[in-house]
């Protein structure tokens, strides 16, 4: 027993060090950090890459778009990851400290848009929301309903309060929680661009533009509006057994879900892959990754990943992307972010 | 002598309705005896007759025998309960599970066109291109280039993949046209499943009336049957539910848990040793047990917070890997193996040690020789338990990047890898339908593993134990 023990022990340690001393040299797979909304695109094209070229398969993190800048710009060498994605552009702040921590040379790609869909069950009748009915719906702070140029806590109990068009429904919206890139660009897209229909909050824009972002992007918290976490298929069972509830989550949950739910208008467009790609849709936002430049000559596969995402049969109109539910760009788009990548154009301070 | 009576049958807790007329004796009496009942009933007992005591014990029966029947019938229920939320679990995951360890296969004739194979290069061939080929030819009428399109759709684009590697290993076909079964793609696995519905308005679908007719043809001609899935236990990950399988995560899990059994055992089992055995009891190890209880208390994501400070930034060790996972899993499940390891070591008689003592065996021998042996059962018992623990577990996990998409199968202890667990939450949370049964299946097994590992436990112990 005795003897086990110190072999077993010394086995550890051994082992340990080995293993220890043998990685952190080199790193013959890509590393990829980021946006939980990009990563169901980036995996497939990993996949696609890692079946197709002799190169292994990318391993794709994620971590959310902030955490994935954060990882992302903390240096350059092998034990930080050659890509991130973001599902919004990355902010100037972010940029300024990559720059710092020497990731002076980044290259931005666009991949395509994603459209923000608010659902409901196919049970109940569609709606046809606007801008305006989801901010006056869902702020917390909305415009005093008698008409003056004040804001009063929101009063609105129903949709039918909210615009005499709507049904005579209680307002409930199961949504994600603030720590989702989802919520951001709703209340950016649709919050937003709803209270801009308000002359005086757009005033405020310039007048103080703290108070117009607190007014524009605080989500009322009396129970109207409900957090349901990052799972979006969670959302989509909860809107199956209440059909009175809407949903807010990406589009390609409502393609791959469209027997069950049923997305709604807003301001006249119904959230279609067409509609969405030719920016009709009101409520829709790019995609983006970002490449360490430093990276892409030392970590083998790299510059045969950037052409296999870039590729027209991987983003184009036809390609895998567009049936896993990616909206594709406009033509002339993808030949700029093409070359972009072919040339890996580094992103400037300025151009933020 | 009615006073007393009074006293004892209040401290059997009768209701005074309920008890002999002498409790309608005075009110200030009643109430001495309440203040002093335990000290007047005592001596009571002695100037009792048998017949009366047999009346208060008689009279208090019934009710005691209800509370016991209560207490019991709670137990009970409590279990019922327990029960019932259990099989609902079971009955839930097994309901959505069960199908996925069957998956729909289609079978194409492909003709190895020997133009386009060139036999030095046959990884670089269009293989895509000849399973479309072969789709186009079993439907001919198939112009438009939409319905084209949704057609190449109705093979996974696994097909390729499994024609390229027949191909290789068979390179004599070449020339001929084969058969072969190839995975259908996730939809049409969902239909034949019965998870999508033929029926209603053709746009509530998401497969349109042609697909479905092109499935009926299929039927007929016996090109598309169900078969066990074998890929769900040799893959990887995957994008394509059809192809995603458990094979990489369980390799993770496999790896991870080695790391965490090769740490945690000796330094757990060494630990308990020291400190049952040999340890001065003083104020320092009364400190050291007290934070050895409050560590096995710890939230397991406060461990991935120090594993990503410790072993990642500090010591620069490699993302993903199973090796940080088995160290940020060892300081899990040490505290565990310490404690049982300590309580193995108690129940220990103290004979033993005395007797090996008392015929010279030094205290190192006494330990090794005597108390360890018999103190290792509950040892391993109490192992395995941390081990099942900390293969469930993925929040600390979260914290070292383990929670990623690896599609390559893991074949070292640095390689990135994940675990079941986390394997389970990444599919949970995918949009495409036939990920939930995956879900459901990889619980499924992960359950198995879990439900075998406490069986051997229990074995073990029942075993090897010895009762003193």
């Amino acid at each position: 027993m005795k003897k086990l023990f110190i072999t077993l022990m010394a086995l550890t340690l051994v082992g340990g060090m080995g293993i220890g001393s043998s990685f952190a040299s080199s790193r013959d797979y890509i590393s990829i950090v980021g946006s939980s909304t990009v990563y169901p695109f980036a995996t497939v094209v990993a996949e696609q890459f890692g079946k197709t070229t002799p190169y292994k398969t990318p391993k794709i993190e994620s971590t959310g778009s902030g955490g994935g800048h954060k990882l992302f710009g903390a240096g350059v060498g092998v034990q930080h990851p050659d890509i991130t994605n973001s599902s919004r552009r990355i902010k100037k702040s972010e940029l300024e400290k990559d720059i710092k921590n020497g990731v002076t040379d980044i290259v931005e790609v666009k991949i395509g848009y994603d459209g923000i869909v608010v659902a409901n069950s196919k049970e109940s009748a569609i709606m046809r929301l606007s801008r305006k009915d989801l901010y006056k719906a869902l702020a917390a702070k909305v415009p005093n309903p008698d008409g003056s140029e004040t804001l009063v806590e929101n009063p609105y109990k129903t949709w039918h309060d909210v615009n005499p068009n709507l049904p005579k429904v209680a307002i409930e919206v199961l949504g994600p929680p603030p720590t989702s890139g989802t919520r951001d660009a709703f209340v950016e897209l649709a919050m937003e661009g709803g209270a801009k229909k308000f002359d005086f909050i757009k005033k405020m824009k310039k007048a103080d533009k703290k108070k117009y972002k607190a007014v524009c992007h605080t989500i009322r918290e009396d129970g109207a509006y409900i957090e349901a976490g990052e799972n979006d298929n969670l959302i989509v069972q909860k809107l199956q057994a209440n059909p009175q509830a809407l949903g807010i989550f990406g589009f390609s949950f409502l393609d791959q879900n469209t027997d069950k739910i049923q997305g709604s208008f807003i301001d006249g467009v119904q959230p279609t892959f067409d509609a969405i790609a030719d920016g009709k849709y009101p409520v829709s936002r790019p995609l983006f990754f970002y490449v360490k430049k430093a990276h892409v000559e030392s970590i083998p596969g790299m510059k045969e990943f950037l052409a296999e995402f870039t590729s027209e049969k991987a983003w184009g109109s036809e390609g895998y992307l567009a049936d896993k539910g990616l909206i594709p760009m406009p033509e002339a788009e993808r030949k700029q972010f093409s070359d972009a990548v072919k040339n890996l154009v580094p992103l400037k301070l300025s151009d933020l | 002598m009615s006073n007393q009576i009074t006293s004892t049958v209040k401290e059997q807790g009768v209701k005074p309705g309920q008890a002999t007329k002498a409790t309608q004796n005075s009110g200030t009496a009643d109430s001495n005896a309440i203040k002093t009942p335990e000290s007047t009933g005592d001596t009571d007992a002695l100037h009792r007759s048998p017949a009366q005591t047999a009346e208060i014990v008689e009279k208090g029966l019934a009710r005691r025998y209800r509370s016991e029947k209560r207490f019991q019938l709670m137990g009970v229920s409590a279990i019922i309960l327990s029960l019932m939320f259990l099989s609902i679990l079971f009955i839930s995951i097994f309901g959505n599970g069960y199908t996925a360890f069957k998956q729909t296969v289609v079978q194409i004739d492909v003709f190895l066109n020997p133009e386009k194979l060139n036999v030095d290069h046959l990884e670089k061939a269009d293989y895509q291109g000849m399973v479309k080929e072969s789709l186009r030819i079993m439907f001919p009428t198939v112009k438009n280039r939409r319905d084209k399109k949704k057609l190449y759709g109705m093979v996974s684009t696994g097909a390729a993949f499994q024609l390229r590697d027949y191909v290789q290993e068979h390179p004599e076909d070449i020339g001929k046209t084969i058969q072969l079964w190839v995975p259908a793609d996730d939809d049409v696995d969902m239909l034949m499943k019965g998870h999508i519905q033929r029926g209603g308005l053709e746009v509530n679908r998401r497969l349109n009336d042609m697909q479905i007719s092109w499935v009926d043809r299929f039927m007929e001609q016996e090109r598309i049957r169900k078969r066990f899935n074998v890929d769900f236990f040799t893959s990887g990950d995957s994008r394509e539910p059809e192809l995603a399988g458990i094979w990489g995560a369980t390799c993770g899990s496999f790896y991870t848990m080695m790391i965490t059994l090769l740490l945690s055992f000796p330094m757990g089992v060494g630990a308990a040793i020291y400190l049952e055995e040999f340890a001065p009891k003083n104020r320092w190890t009364d400190v050291i047990e007290v934070n050895i209880n409050n560590l096995a208390a710890v939230p397991s994501i406060v461990f991935g917070l120090l594993g990503l400070a410790m072993f990642l930034n500090f010591f620069g060790l490699p993302r993903s890997a199973p090796l940080v996972g088995g160290l940020v899993l060892t300081l899990m499940t040490l505290p565990t193996i310490i404690i049982s390891g300590r309580a193995a070591l108690k129940s220990v008689p103290p004979s033993i040690r005395e007797a090996a003592l008392g015929i010279g065996a030094s205290k190192t021998q006494m330990v090794t020789h005597h108390v360890l042996p018999l103190a290792m059962p509950g040892m391993l018992t109490g192992t395995i338990i941390g081990m099942a623990q900390a293969l469930g577990e993925t929040a600390p996990l979260l914290m070292i990047g383990m929670v990623a998409f690896i599609v390559d199968i893991p074949g070292g202890f640095t390689d990135p890898s994940t675990v079941l667990p986390v394997q389970i939450f990444l599919w949970a949370d995918s949009p495409e339908r036939a990920f939930l049964e995956k879900t459901s299946a990889a619980i499924m097994v992960l359950l198995l593993f879990l439900v075998t590992m406490n069986a051997v436990a229990v074995l073990l112990r029942k075993k090897f134990e010895r009762r003193w």
